[in-house]
């Protein structure tokens, strides 16, 4: 899975989001690592949060091109300037 | 013996998380864990002290799909404290590093 895809899928997803995507077992691009600014997480439980970055890349977690998403999610606050 | 339906694995899933107050579904065991995700969230657990179920989710591929389409979350481990979806190992670590977890998983909890 082409890192830049997945940081794509998930800022279209979370209009306005910044996203960082790592391969953390270092190759292969199925065992990544997301940290995900976005205003839309602020007043969400970390499970709605966390639900929200799954939906941008559920086609490719069914798939099993992404076997594991290890997720960080940080809520900004909205009209803030990051 | 009959081999088991969707339908039965969900009513089994369903019975196993609404009548256990900690229960967690994990990629083998706590003693022998086939993932290192699902070893952190149940070595979390076991740190805690709290009674929880373990259950493996690896001997047959539906029971994932049916854990899945129960909790709208794609992968596991999956952490339920009184029928409510905690999370995965993200959310454990997260929990445990504000020490929320051990809140949540107390038996004295509401």
């Amino acid at each position: 899975m082409d890192l830049n895809t997945v940081q794509e899928l998930i800022e279209t997803h979370l209009p306005g989001s910044r996203a960082s995507v790592d391969d953390f077992m270092g190759a292969g691009g199925d065992h990544l690592a997301v940290r995900v600014e976005a205003e839309q997480f602020t007043g969400k439980s970390l499970i709605e949060q966390h639900k929200m970055i799954y939906a941008a890349v559920q086609e490719h977690l069914d798939s099993g091109a992404i076997h594991a998403l290890s997720i960080t999610t940080v809520p900004i606050t909205p009209g803030a300037s990051a | 013996m009959s081999v088991m339906s969707d339908e039965d694995i969900l009513n089994e899933i369903t019975a196993i998380i609404t009548g256990n107050r900690v229960a967690l579904f994990m990629k083998g065991t706590p003693e022998e864990p086939r993932c290192g995700f699902s070893a952190r969230v149940s070595e979390r657990i076991l740190e805690s002290g709290a009674e929880f179920i373990a259950i493996d989710i690896l001997p047959d591929p539906r029971i994932r799909q049916q854990l899945s389409a129960y909790s709208g979350w794609p992968t596991t481990p999956q952490l339920f404290v009184d029928g409510t979806l905690i999370g995965g190992c993200d959310i454990v670590e997260e929990l445990h590093a504000q020490g929320e977890l051990a809140k949540i998983l107390a038996t004295d909890a509401a």
